[in-house]
């Protein structure tokens, strides 16, 4: 699903590598968590996956594909296969809670009948049904990142990355937005999660990757966070 | 790609920029009319120099006897019958004359008779005062430098005038007024790019929200572009229907009606409905390609995939 072969990154006009010699591979329905205190190569390592980077070093497959390798223009292709969630949800915020749903449709040119058909299905799936009609901001954060979920999962991405989605949330609206990341990934989908959160980490017990200073320090199947910050 | 989701982005791009969307389409309008007007202008100047060359003569006057007198060039006295048939031969061998004819003294004071009958010169002269010449018109009105060389200063010959040199004089004036206005134009275009650049990027980052989603979930880069291109492009096809209408109008006034020159220089044929309406299309094309070609480049650097 994905594989980093000896993966390093540097930015321009940095001397320090956001991520030195990475080699790692995740199989198809799996559930990653990365962790790594701030500045370990985390955000780098997910950019690098969507493609909004390119590896200095080595090579990043992401299903199936060389990411070094393909063209530009057939980038949204792989990218309609990836879902993706953040912390700070990236909600259209005079779109109703279905049109930004839709929304991830239109754009790569779903028929009007599939998204109809599609989104209240979704919606329901996140536990949002009945609340189609209503704005972002009339939902609580927990709510918005179900929908930014909904808005992921909608198009049955093969690949869920999530950069930090419990960051903004109480704890207790975490453990609902992880039990719904945990239904996502027993319907087949591979879910690579980065957070900060220690709580959720080590009652997953899922495996467990962790950076430091752009180094793969740590991987662990059914790990725990691991380390005091 | 749904027609209808496009269509409502563009509305709301439009809108959102209603002061940009006005600039854009009034230097638009304004630039194309220039461009349409010096087109047109520079068919108007053809138009008459097809009408016009086609009726001069370059003329060959010969001396008559008060020349041989007054005129250094007829020194050697009043022409004679063998330098006459001669010019004709000479005339008739060579490849750039179309026709040659000859005008009398007789003639040429009938004719001068017909356009100044009423000034008080025409009733003191008499026809042995007028000159013969040679009346030539040739097959292309620009070698006129060919019978000046070959004819100035032979004997027997007072002087070689060609007609469309005072033409030329007017048609280099009109020439220049179109070049000036080509000028203005050629700014006014610039103004007009840069505003649909500037216009283009405020409108791309007020959605980078959008545009940021779309490229998560995997938009194309001409779909995510679409919507700002035609943005432009239905911004610059406005200016440009303006433009045409200018144009239109323009005709109307100034050669039919308003300041109706058609009526009061008769001598000018003006260019008809048939040319104004043939460069409609090109000034339309270029409303809504030049803006659409302008925003592409523009949003290269903005909307990297």
């Amino acid at each position: 699903m994905i594989r980093f072969d000896n993966v390093s990154k540097v930015y321009p006009k940095q001397t320090r590598p956001a991520l030195r010699d990475v080699s790692l591979e995740v199989e198809k329905g799996e559930f990653v968590f990365l962790v790594g205190s701030s500045g370990s190569g985390k955000s780098t390592f997910l950019r690098l996956i969507l493609r909004e980077e390119r590896a200095s070093h080595g090579q990043v497959h992401v299903l199936g594909k060389d990411l070094g390798r393909i063209s530009n223009w057939k980038v949204p292709q792989i990218r309609r296969q990836l879902g993706t969630v953040f912390q700070d949800f990236r909600l259209l915020p005079n779109k109703t809670v279905a049109e930004n749903v839709a929304f991830a449709q239109e754009v790569i040119g779903k028929s009007r009948g599939e998204i109809r058909k599609s989104v209240p299905q979704v919606l329901d799936l996140v536990g949002l049904g009945g609340k189609e009609d209503r704005m972002p901001g009339e939902l609580s954060g927990g709510e918005q990142q179900r929908v930014a979920i909904a808005r992921a999962f909608v198009n049955r991405p093969k690949l869920l990355i999530c950069d930090e989605p419990t960051g903004n949330l109480d704890p207790q609206t975490s453990v609902g937005i992880m039990k719904l990341l945990d239904r996502i990934n027993r319907t087949g989908t591979t879910v690579v999660m980065a957070t900060h959160d220690q709580n959720i980490v080590d009652q997953m017990r899922k495996r467990v990757i962790e950076l430091e200073k752009g180094r793969l320090v740590r991987d662990q199947a059914r790990g725990v966070y691991g380390y005091q910050h | 790609m749904r027609a209808q989701f496009v269509l409502s982005e563009i509305g709301v791009g439009l809108r959102r920029n209603l002061t940009m969307t006005f600039a854009v389409i009034v230097s638009v309008a304004l630039s194309l009319a220039l461009f349409g007007g010096s087109l047109l202008m520079s068919d108007q100047v053809n138009t008459m120099k097809g009408y016009w060359y086609d009726k001069v003569n370059v003329s060959i006057f010969l001396c008559n006897k008060n020349d041989a007198e007054s005129d250094p060039n007829c020194a050697k006295g009043a022409v004679t019958e063998d330098q006459k048939s001669q010019i004709k031969a000479d005339l008739e061998k060579m490849s750039v004359v179309d026709t040659v004819t000859y005008e009398s003294q007789d003639e040429a004071y009938k004719h001068y008779k017909e356009q100044f009958g009423d000034s008080p010169l025409a009733s003191s002269l008499t026809p042995d005062q007028m000159q013969e010449s040679y009346r030539i018109k040739l097959k292309d009105p620009e070698k006129y430098q060919v019978i000046a060389t070959a004819f100035d200063g032979r004997d027997g010959v007072q002087s070689v005038q060609d007609q469309k040199g005072l033409l030329d004089n007017l048609f280099e004036l009109l020439n220049g007024m179109n070049w000036a206005a080509r000028a203005v134009m050629a700014l006014m275009l610039v103004v007009a790019l840069m505003l649909i650049v500037n216009t283009v990027r405020v409108s791309a980052f007020s959605r980078r929200r959008e545009t940021g989603i779309m490229r998560l979930v995997g938009a194309s880069g001409f779909y995510i572009q679409a919507p700002f291109i035609m943005e432009a492009a239905v911004a610059g096809l406005i200016g440009g229907t303006l433009a045409c209408a200018f144009l239109l109008i323009g005709r109307y006034f100034l050669i039919d009606h308003g300041l109706a020159l058609a009526d009061q220089l008769e001598l000018i044929n003006f260019i008809g409905w048939d040319v104004v309406l043939a460069k409609l299309p090109l000034i339309l094309a270029t409303s809504f390609l030049m803006p659409a070609l302008a925003a592409f480049f523009a949003l290269r650097k903005y909307l990297k995939v």
